[in-house]
């Protein structure tokens, strides 16, 4: 235990990716015993089923005072930080193995965790109780993506990252079969490729200046981007499944398309609430999202369809080094031969200069698509976010000039700095909130808006900052709703901080009635 | 306590203790830039505070100094003064002040640790005390430093075609640093920043163990390989770092305690490191004093104020104009 915090430790303070890749390999080099657990645990695939954020709180309260530990969590901006450092008891005993402390975790009886885990806190150093709590909590946000874990394993070993890529769904703890193959022992796993959800080829965003002057448009096709969740479907004559961006099975959650689809594919798409494939907006799907189960009355008021952008599989053939426009008519072809399933297919775009792509972009009239993509014609599908193939291109944003009203002190990267902005518009001769943004701007904006934040605080409500009301933000945001959970009656989709009006005088900016008309709610 | 307002101000004798802002007298606590400034009638301080400020703006940078020592009284009208050792840094002082009856101190910045570089902190008992609270969370139980330095140690030891560059206050803690690594037995020359050289001086002058130093030249890159280098935090992200061999860049501060201030400032190697109290220091501070006005100041005063409460002391912060918090030294 002591040495895997070390290398966490290690991780978070290493800005150089280089740096992080060899403090990867120096710990897996070594350290046999715990390399299955290190793994699934920097790979975000260990959980415990008890110990969620909550229950740790329960536990702190215990030891703490809640409001001493609610201010410290309020500065530090991290739990697990937070309690590992404000924890009053420290009788650090003799270091544990990793293996050995997560098997004893997972023993522990349900009735039992209040004592048995503070005296399991009680026993670690500060720097093993902050990475139990990590672990513990899940995302360990130290700056390692699963990819560069693999990058790690690969160099180590020899081996091409796009092997191991390829397994990787397919292996299950403790990976025997990875790291036996990975050291020559045996050869690579065999994985059954029918079942395993494929990782996704996913987009990077154009940069209009460069990469328009680069690229060739005849090279490319281009599709509405469209704003529901990116799926995979797997379907089979035995069973059908439906997997999320990140390789989650969803398929209880939209039962429907288990029970309709029919045919032998793997299809990449994106699920969409509408009927008659005409979809209607993210509000709606959101009814339909983070649920185990989906009952009737929902699947009739909010239905789901699959728009299909891809074909990875059609009846057990592998089309993944296939072109993209070879591709497309084997995708064709299933969707013809299956005209009852939920699916239609995402249409293609006819440009033929980028300038007249533009307004496909930004067809303001149809509000359900969040701008293009764009897609080079000869791409094999390729897992991960590889340059140079597929590019995404938003539409311009909406744009609303707002008053900051109140602040917060932001989480991870962004903490001990008020950097979470809550803004409102005119109701009368007060202002009413309309949300609340934590990105977008620059860091020297975020300096200067948290400085004035510390000047300018005319109240104090727990963590929460009234500020003096002089600031005009500039907030971009996707899309707007109207909204019966907020006072201003509306709620906006990704909203952030697009620049610091500093010309705008506050009276200028407009009524939430004015803002209603603006974006045509109710 | 009434005689005193919020800007630590006697107005009765037209005294101040720390102003920001040139006055007629002045009581100096420690040298830092925060609480010692240019331009006063009379500065009244201890010795060393004195040679600090001269060091630092030049021998005229008040018209009339009277140096204090630590116990020695000293009156104006109804008010006797008195300095104590507060142990933040070379020459640092709380400040007993004495009217009628009653005792009231100002901490100053303070801590209750051992410290080389100067005089250990005395406890003094009052009715009101005006404590600072740079760590006033919890959160903040401040590691021995030995330890932390060792950490240093050994990182130079594993890392020798690395050098590391420690990120320290120019005044106080850079000399601390020092002191704690000649106290292991680093016995290498240590290279400074070039703005740390008089105040080192002055601190081997003052008979203050930092062994050796020397201002870093541009000598070829790779004579700084295995070195420590120290430097004030500002230059850590300058073009300065630049020209040293892959630097680990490194920090000696309080705030070194939460991992992620380490990561927003690029610190690879943090040691907590603090010239300030503990949570704990802070409040066993409180309770020795048997003081039962407290007034809390400099830093993180909710917590504090929040748990002195909750011990039936009368408690409030008191927010000094042109301090803003986490920047200070």
């Amino acid at each position: 235990m002591k040495k895997f915090s070390s290398l966490l430790h290690n991780l978070i303070l290493t800005p150089s990716r280089n740096t992080k890749i060899k403090l990867l390999q120096d710990y897996f080099k070594i350290l046999d015993v715990n390399r299955s657990y290190a793994l699934a645990i920097l790979s975000d695939q260990l959980s415990f089923q008890f110990i969620k954020a909550s229950k740790l709180r329960e536990l702190v309260y215990e030891q703490v005072d809640q409001h001493l530990f609610d201010y410290s969590y309020d500065y530090v901006g991290d739990l697990a930080e937070t309690i590992s450092l404000i924890w009053p008891i420290k009788k650090e005993g003799k270091s544990q193995n990793l293996s050995t402390l997560i098997e004893n975790i997972r023993k522990i009886k349900k009735s039992e965790i209040n004592t048995e885990f503070s005296k399991i806190l009680s026993g670690l150093s500060n720097n093993e109780r902050w990475t139990l709590i990590k672990i513990c909590t899940g995302g360990l946000r130290i700056g390692v993506s699963e990819r560069l874990v693999k990058t790690a394993l690969a160099d180590l070993y020899n081996k091409s990252i796009n092997e191991i890529e390829e397994i990787w769904h397919g292996l299950e703890f403790p990976y025997e079969n990875l790291f036996q193959w990975l050291k020559n022992e045996t050869s690579k796993p065999k994985i059954d490729f029918k079942k395993l959800f494929h990782p996704m080829m996913l987009a990077n965003p154009i940069d209009e200046e460069k990469d328009f002057k680069r690229l060739d448009a005849n090279e490319f096709q281009a599709e509405y981007k469209w704003d529901g969740i990116r799926v995979q479907l797997m379907v089979s004559s035995k069973s059908v499944s439906l997997y999320s961006r990140t390789g989650d099975n969803i398929s209880s959650t939209f039962p429907e398309i288990i029970e309709t689809t029919k045919g032998d594919a793997v299809i990449d798409g994106e699920l969409l609430v509408g009927r008659n494939f005409k979809p209607s907006g993210f509000n709606d799907l959101q009814q339909r999202l983070n649920r185990k189960k989906a009952p009737k009355d929902l699947q009739k008021k909010f239905p789901v369809f699959i728009r299909a952008y891809d074909i990875l599989f059609y009846k057990g053939k592998d089309l993944r080094k296939l072109y993209l426009f070879e591709r497309r008519k084997y995708l064709e072809k299933f969707q013809k031969e299956n005209k009852r399933n939920q699916i239609d297919l995402s249409s293609i775009i006819n440009f033929s200069t980028w300038k007249e792509l533009t307004k496909y972009k930004n067809n303001f009239h149809d509000d359900l698509n969040e701008g293009v993509m764009i897609k080079l014609k000869n791409s094999e599908y390729l897992p991960g976010r590889k340059r140079g193939y597929w590019y995404k291109w938003k539409k311009n944003p909406k744009l609303v000039d707002a008053i900051l009203m109140y602040a917060q002190r932001g989480h991870g990267k962004r903490s001990s700095y008020y950097s979470d902005f809550t803004f409102g518009v005119w109701n009368k001769n007060e202002l009413v909130p309309i949300g609340k943004a934590y990105s977008g701007y620059t860091d020297k904006e975020l300096l200067v808006l948290d400085k004035f934040i510390r000047n300018n605080t005319i109240n104090k409500f727990g963590p929460v900052r009234e500020i003096k009301k002089e600031i005009i933000l500039e907030v971009a945001f996707d899309d707007v709703f109207p909204s019966t959970r907020h006072k201003s009656g509306v709620a906006m989709r990704f909203p952030r901080i697009n620049r610091i009006r500093w010309d705008k005088p506050i009276n200028e900016v407009l009524t939430i009635e004015e803002f209603k008309n603006e974006f045509k709610i109710n | 306590m009434d005689f005193i307002n919020h800007q630590l101000f006697i107005k009765d004798i037209n005294v101040h203790i720390d102003p920001i802002l040139p006055k007629k007298t002045a009581i100096i606590t420690h040298g830092h830039a925060d609480h010692a400034r240019f331009g006063h009638d009379h500065v009244i301080a201890t010795r060393q505070t004195i040679d600090i400020m001269k060091i630092r703006y030049g021998d005229k940078c008040a018209k009339k100094f009277t140096p204090l020592r630590y116990g020695q009284k000293y009156s104006i009208k109804n008010y006797d003064f008195t300095l104590y050792p507060a142990g933040h840094i070379l020459g640092s002082a709380q400040v007993l002040i004495e009217n009628d009856d009653h005792r009231l101190v100002i901490t100053g910045d303070y801590k209750v640790g051992k410290d080389e570089t100067c005089k250990n902190f005395k406890l003094v008992k009052c009715d009101t005390l005006i404590t600072e609270a740079t760590f006033g969370l919890p959160i903040f139980q401040h590691p021995d430093p030995t330890d932390e330095i060792q950490k240093l140690i050994r990182s130079v030891k594993i890392n020798k075609n690395n050098c590391h560059i420690v990120g320290a206050y120019a005044l106080g803690k850079a000399q601390r640093v020092m002191n704690l690594l000649r106290q292991q037995k680093y016995n290498e020359t240590i290279y400074i920043h070039g703005s740390l050289e008089k105040l080192c001086q002055y601190y081997s002058k003052e008979k203050i163990n930092i062994g050796k130093f020397e201002k870093v030249s541009s000598k070829d890159r790779s004579f700084y390989e295995g070195k420590i280098i120290i430097a004030p935090p500002s230059a850590l992200k300058d073009r300065w770092s630049r020209r040293f061999p892959n630097p680990i860049i490194c920090m000696a501060s309080g705030w070194m305690t939460v991992k992620q201030r380490a990561k927003q400032q690029g610190i690879e190697l943090p040691l907590v490191i603090s010239d300030h109290s503990d949570w704990n220091e802070l409040l066993d501070t409180i309770k020795k004093s048997k003081a039962k006005n407290i007034l809390i100041t400099h830093g993180q005063e909710d917590a504090l104020v929040y748990f002195c409460k909750k011990q039936n002391l009368v408690s409030k912060p008191l927010s000094i104009q042109g301090r803003s918090d986490e920047e200070i030294e």
